[in-house]
């Protein structure tokens, strides 16, 4: 997989990675594939290291295996957070049961990824949770061209015109703008829309997006939910 | 025999009977000598009594006659059948009278009771005793010298004679003799029942362990199918049996659980392992465009992805089958998972061209994962859509709620095309199982198992019916305890 996938990610904003992962071939493959998508990644093989190393620098988001030599991950992650650390943690397992991932999140991690994986996939929760350290949850409108979502009154505007929805597709609509700019999957939709970590096997989101693609796009002239082949969505103005 | 006798007398049952008969043995043995002891105490008593009476009588006859009174008595009573004895002798031992002929000597020294039994010999006997009366019982009574044995009273007279009466223990000691015969003969008897009941009793318990330990050896060889004998008696070797079987039965439904799993994992992963393979390798044969190797790339990324879910579902059910509870269990309410699982699929069944609805009225609460619950609906509704659409005019999908005293039951309803055999439709529910009919729909054929094995982890069960067209698959579940 080389970077052609990922070219539409085409992130403005690069991230310092640090990769806590013992398989060295895992580690390498995200460290070359996170550089090609214009982030720097960092390595360290073992908890005591990573935890040594992401106590000590600076990062925007932390990766970190679940069982790593050393030093368990769900314990660095731990105490980073005791040492008042907020880098958001993505969480990497082969344990992927519902109580395996609630025990990650309770850790301190911010967001869980079951191993296998796809590289889209992490790439796009390791951006979002680094534009989630920003403001943008406290704000009440969401604004992206000439798309505004105004999430106290519960209304969307496209060119001053107002458009109606579903509450569900408020809900999908107000998560794709609050990442707007950012490649969204389908198991981010599901879990951050309908709240489901499960996999359904049959490709409902999209027809949700497309609903809700035809609702604000129809009648006027740009597309701004905007497919990215082999990854997700994602919402972007112009 | 031996080698059998020495396993026999290994076993607890044997052991304890064989206890049980030596204990008996005791018993019976103290039994025959106090028996034999009383009531040689008894005649011995009622030989003196005896002996006292007579010679009350003959001092009687003494005072009112005198001596020649007395031996006149003596005389007739000496001539009675079956006589006591009866002597009276000079002051230096000469008998004079009576119906003893010859004596221990010594006997007629003593005053009054004498200290043991004597020897004497009656009148007329000494030369015919022993022999005459030679039967078995009085054969011990009898003396080895072939005289009798007696006890006596012996009396100074007023004119210095002595006179002795006594009583001949041949009777008492005959009878004694019978009463110990009898009882050893009984004790012998009751021994040799108590072998045979021990040698049966144990027998039998060593029979019953010989088959059972065969009859477990041979499953042990690989032979899940055999079972323990049950006699039927209901006795402790058929409880254990019992239990045994039924331990055998659910080992027998794991291991053929395992050996299904393994077969449909050989078959369900390899085969596209080997279509994985098999496009890898021929994408490298030959010199292709970028456009096909990107084509190869993605048809085998998108085989893994199919991979991983099979797997993932195998995991699953397989955790959820073992009883795996630790899942986060809280009250989840029926409707809201009905509701949000209609709504993720409403748009996808609008597309092919289906109408899902949920006909829900109410709030259903069980105690319950609400991701596992949405997941299993989903798996069951995505089968719905799957299969109705395109199969009748107006492809309709209901998924509905009750409640019923005890149960929830969530129903989802299609009018596809159904599943007309019950073999079928109880077949469906099992791993890997895919109806001939539905081979050509995508799929790991784990949807309906797994949403079996996540209503199954609630306490619950899934049944299949007949829709008049289609099928209902129905989700009981039990009420949540406590309710809201």
């Amino acid at each position: 997989m080389g970077s052609a996938p990922f070219k539409d990610f085409a992130y403005k904003d690069p991230m310092k990675i640090l990769v806590i992962e013992d398989d060295r071939e895992a580690a390498d493959y995200l460290q070359k594939a996170l550089s090609e998508a214009g982030h720097t990644a960092h390595l360290a093989s073992d908890g005591e290291m990573g935890f040594a190393i992401a106590d000590t620098n600076e990062y925007d988001v932390l990766v970190v295996d679940r069982m790593l030599p050393r030093r368990d991950g769900l314990s660095v992650i731990a105490e980073l957070r005791a040492h008042g650390n907020t880098t958001p943690v993505l969480i990497l397992s082969a344990l992927g049961e519902v109580d395996d991932r609630v025990t990650g999140l309770r850790a301190g991690g911010d967001d869980y990824l079951t191993k296998p994986y796809a590289f889209s996939e992490l790439l796009a929760r390791v951006e979002v949770l680094n534009r989630r350290a920003g403001a943008k949850e406290v704000e009440t409108v969401y604004r992206s061209g000439d798309l505004e979502l105004d999430r106290l009154s519960h209304t969307v505007r496209r060119s001053g015109k107002e458009i109606t929805l579903q509450p569900r597709e408020f809900r999908l609509l107000e998560y794709l703008m609050r990442h707007a700019g950012q490649v969204v999957t389908r198991t981010m939709l599901l879990e951050n829309v309908w709240d489901y970590h499960f996999d359904p096997q049959t490709n409902v989101i999209d027809v949700h997006v497309s609903r809700l693609r035809g609702k604000i796009e129809k009648g006027f002239e740009s597309p701004v939910l905007h497919t990215v082949r082999g990854a997700g969505y994602m919402l972007k103005a112009g | 025999m031996l080698a059998k006798l020495s396993a026999m007398m290994r076993t607890t049952a044997a052991r304890l009977s064989a206890l049980y008969l030596l204990l008996f043995a005791v018993c019976a043995v103290v039994l025959v000598f106090y028996m034999t002891s009383l009531s040689a105490r008894m005649l011995a008593g009622q030989t003196m009594e005896t002996i006292n009476e007579e010679v009350q009588g003959l001092a009687q006859a003494y005072q009112r006659g005198g001596l020649p009174f007395l031996v006149r008595t003596i005389e007739r009573r000496a001539r009675q059948p079956g006589a006591n004895l009866y002597l009276i002798a000079d002051p230096n031992g000469r008998i004079l009278s009576g119906n003893v002929e010859n004596l221990e000597p010594g006997v007629l020294e003593g005053d009054g009771w004498t200290e043991r039994p004597f020897a004497y010999q009656r009148f007329g006997e000494g030369e015919r005793g022993g022999e005459q009366r030679n039967t078995a019982l009085e054969s011990t009574a009898r003396p080895a010298d072939g005289r009798h044995h007696a006890i006596a009273v012996v009396l100074r007279l007023p004119n210095q004679m002595i006179m002795l009466v006594g009583r001949d223990l041949g009777e008492p000691e005959r009878f004694r003799s019978v009463v110990q015969r009898a009882l050893m003969f009984a004790l012998g008897m009751m021994g040799v029942g108590a072998f045979l009941i021990w040698f049966l009793v144990g027998r039998r318990a060593l029979k019953r362990i010989d088959s059972v330990s065969e009859a477990s050896a041979r499953i042990m060889e690989g032979d899940l199918t055999r079972r323990l004998p049950v006699t039927g008696a209901g006795d402790e070797f058929d409880r254990l049996s019992e239990n045994l079987n039924a331990m055998l039965g659910r080992i027998g439904t794991l291991n053929e659980g395992l050996k299904q799993v393994s077969d449909n994992i050989a078959h369900d992963l390899k085969t596209p392992l080997t279509r994985l393979r098999n496009r890898a390798e021929a994408a490298l044969a030959g010199k292709r465009k970028p456009a096909e190797y990107r084509e190869t790339l993605e048809a085998t990324i998108a085989e893994s992805d199919q991979l991983i879910r099979t797997f993932n579902a195998i995991l699953m059910i397989s955790r959820l089958e073992a009883g795996y509870s630790a899942e986060s269990v809280t009250k989840v309410d029926l409707a809201d998972a009905v509701r949000d699982v209609v709504e993720l699929y409403e748009p996808a069944a609008e597309d092919v061209g289906v109408v899902l609805e949920a006909s829900v009225d109410g709030s259903f609460v069980v105690d319950g994962n609400r991701e596992l619950i949405g997941q299993a609906l989903s798996n069951v509704v995505d089968n719905a859509i799957k299969y109705s659409a395109g199969a009748s005019e107006s492809p309709r999908v209901v998924v509905s709620l009750e409640k019923t005293a005890a149960e929830i039951r969530l129903r989802i309803a299609d009018n596809g095309p159904g599943i007309a055999d019950e073999a079928d439709r109880q077949r469906a529910t099992e791993r890997f199982v895919r109806l001939e009919e539905s081979r050509s729909q995508p799929g790991s054929g784990l949807g309906l198992s797994l949403a079996k094995a996540v209503i199954r982890f609630h306490g619950g069960q899934l049944d299949l019916s007949d829709n008049n067209p289609g099928l209902s698959v129905t989700m009981v579940f039990p009420d949540a305890k406590g309710g809201e």
